[in-house]
């Protein structure tokens, strides 16, 4: 029954990965990908890493995702658009080293060191959680705060980025460029002024 | 064994959410000292089967230049993952709940991570500038308050030492979490009523606003499924609400009455959901962000952080 | 009981995918889901590493790589983001200047 399950799963997750990059137009791709990732959640369920995986909903596919197909609709992207010959020699050569790649995984595993008779799942007595939370704010506590870090980081980084020159002043402008004063009700609509952002 | 409980509890969850939407317009009806339906069998009970046949019978339309497979697909995906939350409510003691994970509570989150699918593609995918305003805008607000539900439920977490929901009622057998939890509980509410996308959160999908906002081109059945979905949301939310903060099936008496006390706790709360829709007006979009990036996350925080405190010096004072 | 080279077998079809799709793809877009699949990827194979060998530090690492990849996720749109605001495009062939 498991075995079954796994295999479907991982079934599930290449097909669904090769349909990402094979279909032009990106919110397809994307959905494709978010199958991916619940088949993924699905198998980490099935090794017995149950906090891992629901994470692996809740943050790839309900909030990474969600952030890709927001940035994809807004940007309106339509189907991509490529053709000619060189695009084709590129797509060879991109399989040519995919498939090199997949050639190196096959002597590795065909080497006998990746993995010896496995017994079971993690036993420690405790649920997943417990047991995860335990060595997480014990001994991988630095880590754990320095990730925190690097969230605040890209937090603040993500709304600088997307923010622009906002406040600038826009080059060539004798003054400095305002932001159109705001409308309130039973104003006129202000007419388009040319200055830009 | 355990499709008998799924039929078992899905089915009348089904109905429940058919006459909540009857239970709505009564009940709105009265507030606005009038009667709500009466005219379609006794008391108006027949009126969401009456409902559901119209919707039926309704024409389907498809947009000109539509993407047919995720227009179809939204309204499924929709009513899919709340659902699948039922599989983990405790209704009652003991055979009473469909299954029971050790991480009950964050298959409840992912699920709620997974509905925002629905309106974003609805709206994307009906080639409508008005729907696709309300889709992106729905899905940015329910992500947003998907933060502060999260981390509302880190306290009862922390005060009940396990995500299994059934561990989560059993440590409330002497008292509710709600005592303890009075500012985790609304938090938890607010949210639970903008991830529904219910007033006076609705905004992108209010009549009134952006046409129809993501639902404009749904007709027929399809919408009817975003309809039901939503109230399916409301009580799979109603249902985890109690769960965590009310107790669960807990209440004086034996425990075999623990699937009345579930009802009437959710009763009440639904109660509550259907009385805010009335009685507050529609938060404008950005005063919606304000409120949940601002104030309910901050709060959370807090909440977490004293709960924290507290436990901490119960244990080590 | 889980044939033991499975998840690894997953786990390197999948990173294989996600080189090909950086390859061969010329969205920009799409080019950074195919490095999220490489992400996942790695993540499959501490997971069944952790799975194989009793010990929970490969869901710690899991959990740190997903808060990474989140973060990256976020700064990496954003900036494609901007780039689309000054080139009108997302596609790689067509934003191969500095200047600008």
């Amino acid at each position: 029954m498991i075995e079954a399950l796994f295999v479907g799963f991982g079934a599930a997750a290449l097909v669904s990965a090769l349909l990402v990059i094979l279909h032009r137009n990106p919110v397809t791709s994307a959905l494709f990908l978010v199958v991916a990732f619940c088949s993924l959640a699905g198998i980490y369920l099935l090794l017995h890493a149950e906090f891992v995986g629901m994470v692996q909903v809740i943050v790839y596919a309900g909030a990474i995702m969600v952030l890709f197909l927001f940035v994809i609709m807004y940007l309106n992207l339509g189907q991509d658009r490529e053709g000619g010959a060189a695009t084709v020699l590129r797509r060879m050569i991109g399989w040519l080293v995919g498939a090199l790649v997949a050639v190196q995984a096959a002597l590795l595993f065909a080497g006998h060191w990746a993995m010896g008779p496995v017994s079971g799942a993690p036993e420690t007595g405790l649920g997943n959680t417990q047991a995860l939370g335990q060595t997480l704010y014990t001994r991988y506590l630095f880590p754990f705060e320095i990730t925190s870090l690097v969230l605040l980081v890209a937090m603040v980084g993500a709304i600088v980025i997307s923010k622009g020159r906002g406040s600038r002043p826009a080059p060539g402008a004798s003054a400095p460029a305002e932001r159109p004063p705001r409308l309130e009700p039973g104003d006129r609509a202000a007419p388009p002024d040319g200055a830009s952002s | 064994m355990i499709l008998l409980k799924i039929v078992a509890i899905v089915l009348p969850i089904l109905l429940m959410v058919a006459y909540l939407t009857y239970w709505e317009r009564k009940l709105i009806g009265w507030m606005h000292i009038r009667l709500g339906p009466n005219r379609v069998g006794p008391l108006g009970l027949l009126q969401p089967i009456a409902d559901v046949g119209k919707l039926f019978l309704k024409e389907e339309f498809m947009p000109a230049e539509a993407n047919v497979i995720i227009f179809q697909l939204a309204p499924m995906l929709a009513v899919v993952p709340a659902l699948v939350t039922f599989s983990v409510v405790p209704f009652g003691p003991g055979p009473a709940t469909i299954t029971d994970i050790n991480v009950g509570l964050l298959l409840f989150l992912a699920m709620s991570s997974l509905g925002v699918y629905a309106i974003t593609l609805a709206g994307w995918s009906s080639n409508n500038k008005y729907a696709l305003l309300g889709g992106l805008r729905s899905s940015a607000q329910m992500v947003s308050y998907e933060l502060a539900m999260g981390l509302s439920t880190i306290g009862v977490l922390i005060m009940a030492g396990s995500l299994s929901l059934t561990d989560i009622v059993h440590a409330q057998r002497a008292v509710p979490f709600v005592v303890y939890q009075p500012v985790a509980f609304i938090v938890f509410v607010i949210t639970a009523l903008a991830e529904t996308n219910r007033a006076p959160f609705d905004l992108p999908e209010a009549e009134a606003e952006l046409v129809a906002g993501f639902h404009t081109e749904y007709s027929s059945m399809k919408f009817g499924l975003f309809f039901l979905g939503e109230f399916m949301n409301v009580i799979s939310i109603s249902c985890v609400a109690v769960t965590l903060f009310l107790g669960g099936w807990s209440g004086p008496g034996p425990a075999t009455l623990g699937i009345l006390w579930f009802m009437l706790k959710l009763g009440a709360l639904l109660f509550f959901f259907i009385w805010v829709r009335w009685t507050y007006p529609r938060l404008r979009y950005d005063q919606l962000m304000n409120l949940g990036w601002k104030v309910l996350l901050p709060l959370a925080l807090a909440n977490i952080v004293v709960t924290a405190l507290v436990i901490y010096w119960r244990i080590h004072a | 009981m889980i044939p033991p080279g499975g998840p690894l077998i997953v786990s390197a079809l999948l990173f294989t995918i996600g080189v090909v799709g950086v390859l061969v793809r010329r969205n920009a877009i799409v080019i950074f889901m195919s490095v999220e699949l490489m992400l996942n990827a790695g993540n499959l194979a501490f997971i069944s590493f952790a799975y194989a060998l009793h010990s929970l530090d490969g869901q710690v690492v899991v959990f740190f790589v997903m808060a990474v990849a989140a973060a990256e996720v976020a700064v990496g749109l954003a900036i494609i983001v901007n780039l689309f605001r000054l080139r009108e495009s997302v596609f790689v062939d067509e934003i191969n200047l500095l200047k600008g």
